[in-house]
């Protein structure tokens, strides 16, 4: 079995903070890490590895320090890793990305099953996983929580849903993005960290690819952002400080003055 | 030539766009500009994301350019219409169909072009007389035995033929999980832009391009997006912000039948949909929510929590920072990487307010937190806030809910 699983290094969105003042970002002391969600998807790569053999390949697209994330996946795993890296690629939406990626996986003549997570969490789209499997002409499946079973070329997964989940069957080579409840993911090893070390990280540049120049980056890339901004503060509401028997009073004859009711009809 | 570039005899070291770039990818470090001992700002291309951000703020002085090579686009002036994707499963429209149905008569107020919506399906005849009762314009269908609700492969080709059969200047799709998995795949098979989970869209006055404003970050900023070349201009609508549309008494829509259209085959098999709605989970069309954080401090004490959702009929909710403590499964997670809602209700316990949990749950039509700090961020976007011990004002609310107060 060969997997490929796709990740992406972003800024750690949980220790953003916004100040207060200004109402800007505060980015000091923000690290990058790989992925949330991706971490899931490269735990699942190594379970399907131990299960059924094989290789776990991640790849990720990004400026040369993304490298480092591709340290932490040889620490969590990894057996091969690949940067595709080119200023060409800069300034990418999520169709250009798709692209680019889809090339990228051809080069390494396909696999599988290619896995990511179902978002990134400083753009949130989800929408690379979908890009790249109708790029490569394979079925895809978002959201998975649970892989059944693998076997004769065929895979059985899980699919969470607003209201359920679904189990789905498709042929491989498949696409899967893969949601926090798919598993529970280890720590780096001792010799995984040692291996993520010492590793050459080898890149492949837009011509190693084969891809397109007109559908790379900024020139391939139909959307554009006309303007950033930062939502307006809220500014609160009122405040009940006290004994609780007076707190909840407080609030519950505010609700019945604005006509709302919580108790259970 | 890079992409980007500072044009030093113009930049007067101000700082502007180094405070502007949400990705920290400017520094005053450049050779000085404009202005005596000054340096000039230089921008980092291995962080720059092109967002536009620094050149918005350099409007005055224009030192920043971002060149674009104009490729070949479409002829834009050849598609008109707004159309939306009428997602369905299991014998019901999708509740997320009305509110984009909903957004795109509000568009059409400005645009002046008609509303039609793409349905694929077997046995679909009934949905398409709903969405003519929502004000559609035109329904475009394949009612065909072939196409299987799950079969999201063989809906994406046909959503895609008839995207280039008809031309519609706009398509919009619910930010479900469906639709945020069917349209990056039609946008890839058409090659157009697609902008994910927008929460405001709106027709610029002067070019009429579709603006598409979306949270990104975690919501901490917020980005307009549009696609000026390729048509359609595709978006995914978070489900909940916008206004559903209004039925109206006597619909004048048609439906127009494409099955000459083929339907392919599909690769994928569905085996079987697993219905999870117990009131504690479905948590999307809950009326009152009421969630647990980090304050909890110990699985056991969701107790407290279902309680008071038992006493409100309400849906149990959680912050990540209690899911990922492994307190409660993921399902019942809100906010950026979690579930978006919109109850009338939202009851925070012990939540902090972290921005992704705010992403997910500031839509609420009413939002009460009960946190000990005074100062925590939930209170910001709180409409009414205890300041207190949760294990002593939810037992206390309870108290009071069951006794009728």
């Amino acid at each position: 079995m060969k997997v490929i699983v796709c990740i992406k290094q972003v800024p750690d969105t949980t220790n953003v903070r916004i100040n207060p003042e200004t109402n800007t970002l505060v980015r000091e002391g923000v690290q990058s890490i790989i992925n949330p969600f991706d971490v899931y998807a490269i735990e699942e790569a190594v379970r399907i590895r131990e299960k059924h053999g094989g290789t776990v390949t991640v790849i990720t697209m990004g400026p040369p320090q993304a490298a480092e994330a591709l340290r932490e996946a040889i620490s969590l795993g990894a057996d091969n890793v690949f940067l595709v890296s080119d200023r060409a690629f800069a300034g990418a939406d999520t169709l250009a990305t798709a692209y680019a990626l889809s090339c990228a996986v051809r080069k390494l003549d396909g696999a599988d099953i290619i896995l990511m997570g179902r978002q990134a969490i400083d753009g949130d789209t989800g929408q690379v996983g979908p890009g790249v499997a109708e790029n490569l002409g394979v079925s895809h499946v978002t959201d998975i929580r649970k892989i059944e079973e693998i076997k004769d070329g065929r895979i059985v997964v899980e699919r969470l849903l607003e209201d359920g989940y679904a189990r789905i069957a498709a042929r491989l080579p498949v696409v899967l993005t893969v949601v926090k409840e798919i598993n529970i993911p280890r720590l780096p090893s001792l010799k995984g960290k040692l291996a993520a070390r010492k590793a050459e990280i080898p890149v492949l540049k837009a011509a190693d690819i084969g891809a397109d120049l007109q559908r790379l980056g900024l020139n391939g890339s139909p959307t554009q952002v006309m303007k950033i901004f930062t939502p307006p503060k809220p500014s609160g509401g009122k405040k009940f400080t006290g004994e609780p028997a007076h707190t909840v009073s407080a609030l519950l004859s505010e609700l019945t003055a604005a006509g709302i009711t919580i108790r259970k009809q | 030539m890079d992409p980007i570039r500072v044009i030093v005899q113009n930049c007067v070291g101000c700082g502007l766009c180094v405070k502007a770039c949400p990705y920290d990818a400017v520094a005053l470090t450049g050779p000085v500009g404009a202005r005596e001992g000054k340096p000039s700002a230089v921008i980092d291309l291995g962080k720059c994301t092109l967002c536009g951000a620094c050149v918005e703020a350099c409007k005055r002085y224009g030192a920043i350019v971002i060149t674009r090579t104009t490729y070949k686009g479409q002829d834009v002036t050849k598609f008109s219409g707004i159309c939306v994707y009428a997602e369905h499963r299991l014998g019901r429209l999708a509740s997320v169909v009305p509110e984009i149905i909903g957004a795109a008569r509000e568009l059409k107020k400005d645009l002046d072009e008609p509303v039609s919506a793409i349905l694929v399906g077997k046995d679909v005849r009934e949905h398409a007389s709903e969405l003519l009762s929502y004000g559609v314009d035109e329904v475009w269908m394949i009612d065909n035995p072939g196409i299987g609700d799950f079969d999201e492969d063989v809906q994406s080709e046909l959503v895609a033929q008839i995207l280039l059969e008809k031309k519609p200047g706009i398509f919009l799709g619910g930010g479900t999980v469906v639709g945020r998995s069917l349209l990056p795949r039609v946008a890839a098979k058409i090659l157009t832009g697609l902008t994910a989970d927008c929460t405001e869209l709106a027709i610029d006055p002067a070019t009429r391009f579709l603006r598409q404003t979306r949270p990104a970050f975690g919501g901490n900023i917020m980005a307009t997006i549009l696609t000026q070349n390729h048509r359609p201009q595709m978006a995914t609508v978070r489900h909940k912000v916008m206004t559903p549309a209004v039925r109206v008494s006597s619909p004048t829509g048609k439906v127009v039948e494409l099955n000459y259209i083929p339907v392919p085959k599909t690769k994928l098999e569905f085996l079987e949909f697993v219905e999870e709605k117990t009131s504690t989970v479905n948590l999307v069309e809950a009326d009152v929510i009421v969630s647990g954080g980090r304050g909890i401090k110990d699985p056991k004490n969701f107790e407290l929590i279902e309680k008071l959702a038992m006493a409100t009929n309400g849906a149990v909710g959680a912050s990540r920072a209690a899911v990922d403590a492994g307190w409660i499964p993921y399902s019942h997670q809100v906010g950026q990487t979690g579930k978006t809602v919109k109850p009338k209700v939202y009851i925070a316990c012990g939540i902090s307010g972290a921005i992704q949990h705010l992403a997910g749950m500031k839509g609420a039509d009413m939002i009460i937190a009960i946190n000990s700090d005074p100062h925590a961020p939930i209170f910001d976007v709180a409409h009414y806030g205890i300041v207190g011990d949760l294990f002593q004002v939810v037992p206390e609310l309870i108290r009071r809910l069951e006794a009728g107060g």
